[in-house]
């Protein structure tokens, strides 16, 4: 299959890790990955804060650069959640009939990278080593919007060596949220305590996540709080093998 | 007193502040949220076609809103033909007007009151006060927050976040009670006795409403006391005041909301106490009824397609207690008699979208989507919380977070600028860094260091990288 990797602006910007580990599991797997280099952001920040004009053009930007795509694949729950869900949406407010055409069927091939894995190429052993102990934070989007349901656990479980361990309150949000996080910082940060004291008790080394934008928010505490614990994204897990190959 | 009203003192960050910083109260609030939590995930769980039900209380809702005039209309007609008599309030000063008036003209020096959100809503136990008439809550947690000069914080449990212990004090220094224990049934106890010479004594009740029956004109209240049967079968003289989204077209559709609401709200089967009444009848029950329909912005929320949705809401409460910013802020924070997230976007649409504090509350979520999947009537909340946020910043105009956006998307719109933005970051964050990471950061992004770290740029973006291998 030909895959078009949306990578999303943070993870270009900031976690080009787990863009790498992206493109390695996927052409591991058997996938022809593209990268059309005329990607941006897909607009959340600037819709969830309430510029939803501003987030127009970047929507339209994104249905431009993906329009010919055969499946979109994002490492990312909350940037699908915003394309599949929020972006019929935002053409609807904006009474632009085409445009919503154009987004729900943009909608129909995007994919959060564990739901592909799983739910389209129904591979649930992706062949991974990752000697460490590690617990799993579902994200809001990925849970809640997408329902993504098992499919991440399912590749963690498969993964060799990987101890996975139980994370309390699980369900509850870590308190990132966006622009949330500046926006009402004391707020969030009593989620992200919560949160932090639930991943320090479970004696991980690793919190994984599907998102980089929440493990930033959880990473960021949980370096602030010197707790050794350290956050990586399940991409980074999921790619890596006992003896590395490098494509 | 607990009447709030709708009209916040403060922002949502200035108000949260002070429950943030109170730690008796938040670990209250955590305390029972997931106690009502836990047990509301069972509730519902016994429920085989839950989803199912949700789809039809959400639909029936929409249904009533796009028609509420002919439901209103043919409900003043069953409410006049059973002997009631319906008041229309455009606003909460018409309301209150409309309820002094039917008292003194009583002679009523006192009103036992239950079910009050909406008399909150319209602010009437001051009012009334003004006019010489006392308002008595009877709902116990209600009378709690009364006595002790407090607000609610919550719908359900008004008083959440005051323990025993503080209500046994309360009791003792309020209500001339001697209670040396801080048992419940000891508390029950007092109130009990306090309670029980009001209702035998005091003439008039005000009530809220939670469905009125188009068809038949019978207004329902459901509760776990039996304080409110008292308040509505023992006056003489009762007064009901609905937001006028209460209405229910047929006497059937009660079926499915006496299942959801129950559920939803305080995780039982059924509500202990499930009142009906129809008009009046003769010698039975109170011998004149009021019903008061009120709209304080209501009809105007009503022309709003997405916005609407908000007056779906049958004040449940399942919204608030799995959302974990209401768990964090408390009640108190959202200023209003409508907290959490279904305050969040009641609020500030009631007040027009023109109340500046009021404008912040869209903004207190995370937008975790947990109020959506608990509502029994599927409010999409985060939608209407984006929409709304939409709607605060144009009536903003530019400030320093839009001129932050719009250069974002300056650099969002060409590829090439945003990796030149990076290049220049890269340059830029050497001096600020340490150990590879940022621990304080100006303006805006100071929200972000003041408890977390950010970790400084790559030497290679991901675009870089792919470049590089040639691809």
């Amino acid at each position: 299959m030909k895959v078009d990797l949306f990578i999303t602006c943070l993870n270009d910007a900031l976690f080009a890790q787990t863009g790498r580990a992206t493109v390695q599991l996927l052409r591991r797997l058997g996938q022809e990955v593209r990268f059309n280099a005329s990607q941006t952001c897909c607009g959340q920040m600037h819709f969830n804060t309430g510029y939803q004009s501003d987030a127009l053009v970047l929507i339209r930007k994104f249905v431009e650069d993906f329009k010919d795509s055969e499946v979109i694949v994002a490492p990312s729950g909350s940037c699908v959640a915003m394309i599949r869900d929020l972006y019929p949406r935002a053409a609807e407010w904006a009474g632009d009939h085409a445009l919503h055409e154009a987004t729900l069927k943009l909608a129909e091939k995007t994919f959060e990278l564990s739901e592909f894995i799983v739910n389209v190429l129904k591979i649930e052993d992706v062949g991974a080593y990752y000697p460490h102990k590690v617990t799993y934070h579902p994200t809001c989007h990925a849970v809640r919007v997408l329902r993504v349901g098992e499919a991440p656990l399912k590749l963690l479980r498969n993964v060799k060596g990987l101890e996975l361990l139980e994370l309390p309150q699980k369900d509850q949000c870590c308190g990132f949220g966006g622009t949330f996080a500046v926006k009402n910082a004391e707020t969030s940060t009593a989620m992200l305590s919560d949160k932090a004291s639930s991943i320090m008790q479970t004696r991980a080394e690793i919190c994984t996540a599907g998102d980089n934008s929440c493990l930033l928010h959880i990473g960021g505490g949980l370096s602030r709080m010197q707790s050794g614990t350290r956050t990586v994204h399940y991409a980074e897990i999921l790619a890596s093998v006992e003896k590395q190959v490098r494509p | 007193m607990s009447d709030g009203g709708i009209h916040p003192a403060k922002t949502f960050v200035d108000a949260a502040h002070d429950t943030l910083s109170n730690t008796q109260m938040r670990r209250n609030l955590r305390h029972v949220t997931s106690a009502i939590r836990d047990k509301r995930t069972r509730a519902v769980s016994e429920v085989d076609n839950w989803e199912d039900l949700r789809e039809v209380a959400s639909q029936t809702k929409q249904h009533v809103l796009e028609n509420l005039e002919t439901y209103l209309l043919q409900l003043e007609e069953s409410v006049t033909r059973a002997g009631g008599q319906v008041h229309w309030a455009t606003d909460a000063r018409e309301a209150r007007e409309i309820v002094a008036k039917i008292a003194l003209k009583h002679g009523a020096k006192e009103v036992i009151k239950i079910k009050s959100i909406t008399t909150d809503e319209i602010e009437l136990n001051g009012f009334l006060q003004g006019r010489g008439v006392a308002a008595i809550e009877t709902d116990l947690a209600e009378l709690i927050v009364q006595l002790s000069h407090d607000r609610p914080s919550h719908i359900l449990v008004p008083a959440i976040h005051k323990n025993r212990s503080e209500v046994r004090d309360l009791f003792n220094a309020t209500l001339g009670a001697k209670l040396e224990s801080d048992e419940p049934a000891q508390i029950a106890g007092a109130a009990r006795t306090y309670l029980r010479e009001k209702f035998f004594s005091v003439k008039m009740a005000v009530s809220g409403a939670n469905f009125a029956i188009a068809e038949t004109g019978t207004v329902c209240i459901v509760e776990s006391e039996g304080n409110g049967r008292m308040c509505l079968t023992l006056p003489d003289v009762l007064v009901s005041i609905m937001g006028i989204e209460k209405v229910l077209p047929r006497w059937e559709d009660l079926a499915v909301f006496l299942e959801m609401l129950p559920r939803s709200s305080t995780a039982e089967r059924m509500n202990p106490y499930n009142s009906m009444w129809t008009g009046v009848t003769e010698n039975d029950g109170p011998k004149e009824f009021h019903l008061v329909l009120l709209d304080n912005g209501r009809t105007q929320v009503l022309r709003d397609e997405v916005g609407s949705q908000a007056l779906k809401c049958i004040r449940c409460s399942a919204c608030l207690n799995v959302c974990p910013v209401y768990e964090r802020a408390g009640g108190h924070a959202y200023g209003s008699v409508y907290p959490g997230p279904i305050g969040a976007i009641l609020t500030p649409q009631l007040l027009e979208m023109k109340d500046d504090k009021a404008n912040t509350l869209p903004y207190a979520s995370s937008l975790c989507g947990a109020c959506y999947d608990a509502c029994p009537v599927k409010i999409n909340i985060p939608e209407v919380l984006i929409y709304l946020r939409g709607k605060v910043t144009k009536k903003k105009g530019t400030t320093l977070e839009s001129l932050a956006l719009k250069s974002m998307l300056w650099v969002m719109q060409e590829p090439h600028r945003f990796e030149g933005a990076l290049k220049l970051g890269r340059l830029g964050q050497g001096p600020f860094t340490q150990n590879g990471k940022f621990t304080v950061l100006p303006g805006l992004l100071s929200g972000w260091t003041h408890s977390r770290d950010l970790p400084e740029l790559p030497k290679q973006s991901f675009r870089e990288w792919w470049k590089e291998q040639g691809q």
